[in-house]
């Protein structure tokens, strides 16, 4: 897990890179900072089993399977990356590792999560999915329309809220009024609030909502708080009047998931610094190896700007 | 073969129970399908046949279950989500627009949306503003989507085992006032491909091109100016996307002169659309 959340971190390190120096098309959110919520989850599901993804996608889809060189081609807009260039940052999917696609519209895959547990509910097949979601879905309706079939179905689904604070630009207390799990609770949804930054907690509590979902129990709903280290996408920079300096800075220092995780690693005698060291290393060696495949990779043929609209 | 008579709305009835029959994977979902078999019967004796799980009563949340539609659709399963009203349409515009219509653009053709839409139009059971709408403009510009839009019981029961069977998003209306429409259709099996126009009536003096319910409003018409010696050709696309250009082209070339009659609002709207396609090819 140490490994995944590294390449997670190394990968927005250099997405934000490439934004900076003018390379990759459009805008990226960053999810530095929100690792453990991704590689938690992600370690509790199957390859089979299902998860939709956000705008702030890039470690979903990491986490559930996918490789870095393909991700960058992606966010290239390259014919190399998953969707041949033309789902971009916000719209990797990938099917063989589960992955249903993220989603720019916020909220906007909690149907076609519940529609995948639907489904492999109809079809016996065992699969849960899992709906990642940042706080600001809880504005949106179509959530609360499909938890309530979610949960008079009892479909094998789990509703991630990923409660980094802000919504955009906008404190989440300005947006949402009660407590976030009670939404879940009102329709008799099993909810859990975890430390997000805690990645064995994130996977412990993900794997029993899993076992629930399988032994057909239903729905769960798991809050997991965390914070995003950078603006809300690669371009916001001056972000003082929204969120204070001190805040990001204390949550850097006191409650990073990579530092926590290693803390305890070490700790535990489970591993040590030069351990965690070469881990850090080979991830650098990846994330630039996939960069540079990317950067050489060629666009797709522009005869495919009119392709794949219709199967 | 006997010719066998049934109306528009037994038609929609029989390519549903032949479409499930035929595959486990098709199943219906929305508001009162069930035991109500939808506020205009159009699904009685469904659920007996195929039973809860496969004849699904919602809440009433439009939107919800037409994302669990497209989500049950991205995922192996084949639905046939109804919307009760086209004028619902609206409240589901995100997930068949940004959802199902982008998915397997957006997906680089990996995933597919294999679901169908079925909805209603038409102003005539005079129900106001808010349950008369024919809105099937709206979803005939979004590129991703397929439009059927029949007028006889024949043409639905084909064109709809066709959308059952097409592995991309279907909206398909129904003009409320066609249920009790009789018409011949046979026993056997068959389907209707889309983007091929049907001429209703053929003519040499003038071309109506009629869509939904107005192609019984147009053969009407066309009955009426034979009395005064003109002979009218009534052509129904049947589909609005694909839409077939060369069928509406090549009749009024050999007529010279085209009225298009549909019942959705004029300004933007299909008849905009097929004018302009005729006005391009047959002048
Ligand atoms: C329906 C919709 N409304 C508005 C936006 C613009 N928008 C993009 S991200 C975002 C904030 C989302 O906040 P949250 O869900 O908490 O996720 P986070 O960015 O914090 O990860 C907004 C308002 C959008 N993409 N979709």
């Amino acid at each position: 897990m140490y490994q995944q959340m590294a390449k997670i971190r190394a990968f927005e390190e250099q997405v934000n890179e490439l934004y900076k120096s003018a390379k990759m098309p459009g805008l990226a959110h960053l999810y530095s900072g929100e690792e453990a919520v991704a590689v938690g989850v992600c370690e509790a599901l199957q390859k089979t089993d299902y998860i939709t993804s956000t705008h702030r996608g890039h470690g979903h889809c990491l986490a559930k399977g996918a490789s870095v060189d393909r991700m960058f081609a992606e966010l290239l807009g390259k014919e190399a990356g998953y969707c041949k260039g033309k789902g971009g940052s916000m719209h990797i999917a990938d099917p063989d590792s589960g992955n249903l696609g993220a989603n720019a519209i916020v909220g906007g895959s909690a149907g076609i999560a519940t529609g995948a547990a639907f489904s492999a509910k109809m079809r016996k097949s065992n699969q849960v999915a899992v709906c990642f979601f940042g706080e600001g879905a809880l504005g949106q309706g179509l959530l609360y329309e499909v938890m309530n079939m979610a949960s008079l179905w009892k479909l094998p689904v789990i509703y991630v809220c990923e409660n980094n604070l802000y919504n955009e630009y906008t404190h989440h207390s300005e947006t949402t009024a009660g407590e976030l799990v009670a939404r879940a609770q009102a329709f008799g949804i099993h909810t859990e609030i975890v430390d997000g930054q805690d990645v064995h907690g994130v996977y412990a509590a993900t794997q029993q909502l899993v076992e629930r979902a399988r032994r057909g129990e239903g729905p769960a709903f798991l809050q997991c708080n965390t914070y995003r280290y950078y603006g809300h996408h690669v371009g916001d920079i001056n972000r003082a009047y929204y969120r204070p300096k001190d805040e990001e800075e204390e949550w850097k220092a006191k409650r990073d998931p990579l530092t926590k995780l290693a803390e305890r690693l070490i700790a535990g005698k489970l591993t040590d610094q030069k351990i965690l060291d070469r881990i850090q290393a080979e991830v650098q060696i990846e994330i630039e190896s996939g960069v540079a495949f990317a950067l050489n990779a060629p666009f797709p043929d522009v005869h495919e700007v009119d392709e794949d609209v219709y199967a | 073969m006997p010719e066998r008579e049934i109306t528009f709305a037994e038609a929609i009835r029989e390519a549903l129970a032949e479409e499930m029959r035929r595959d486990s994977r098709v199943f219906i979902v929305g508001e009162d399908v069930a035991e109500a078999g939808t506020p205009f019967k159009v699904l009685s004796g469904l659920v007996e046949e195929f039973g809860k799980d496969r004849v699904i009563d919602t809440p009433i949340s439009e939107p919800g279950f037409t994302g669990i539609g497209v989500g049950a659709a991205m995922t192996g399963v084949r639905p046939v989500v109804d919307i009760m009203f086209g004028d619902f349409l609206t409240l589901t515009m995100d997930q068949i627009v940004n959802q199902a219509a982008k998915v397997h653009y957006m997906s680089g053709g990996k995933m597919k949306v294999p679901i169908v839409f079925r909805t209603t139009l038409g102003a005539t059971r005079r129900s106001a503003a808010q349950h008369s709408q024919s809105l099937h403009a709206w979803v005939s510009h979004v590129p991703g989507l397929k439009v059927a839009i029949p007028s006889t019981p024949y043409d639905a029961k084909g064109l709809l085992k066709t959308a059952i069977r097409d592995d991309n998003p279907v909206v398909f209306f129904e003009d409320k006032l066609s249920y009790k429409l009789k018409g011949n259709v046979p026993a056997e099996e068959y389907t209707i491909p889309f983007g091929v126009a049907d001429i209703k009536r053929k003519g040499d003096d003038i071309t109506l091109v009629a869509t939904s319910s107005m192609v019984q409003v147009a053969l009407a018409a066309a009955e009426l100016l034979n009395g005064v010696g003109i002979s009218a050709e009534v052509i129904d696309p049947r589909t609005t996307f694909p839409l077939d250009k060369s069928a509406l082209i090549e009749s009024a070339k050999k007529t010279s002169r085209a009225i298009v009659i549909d019942e959705g609002y004029e300004r933007y709207g299909v008849t905009a659309e097929i004018a302009s396609v005729i006005a391009d090819g047959a002048f």
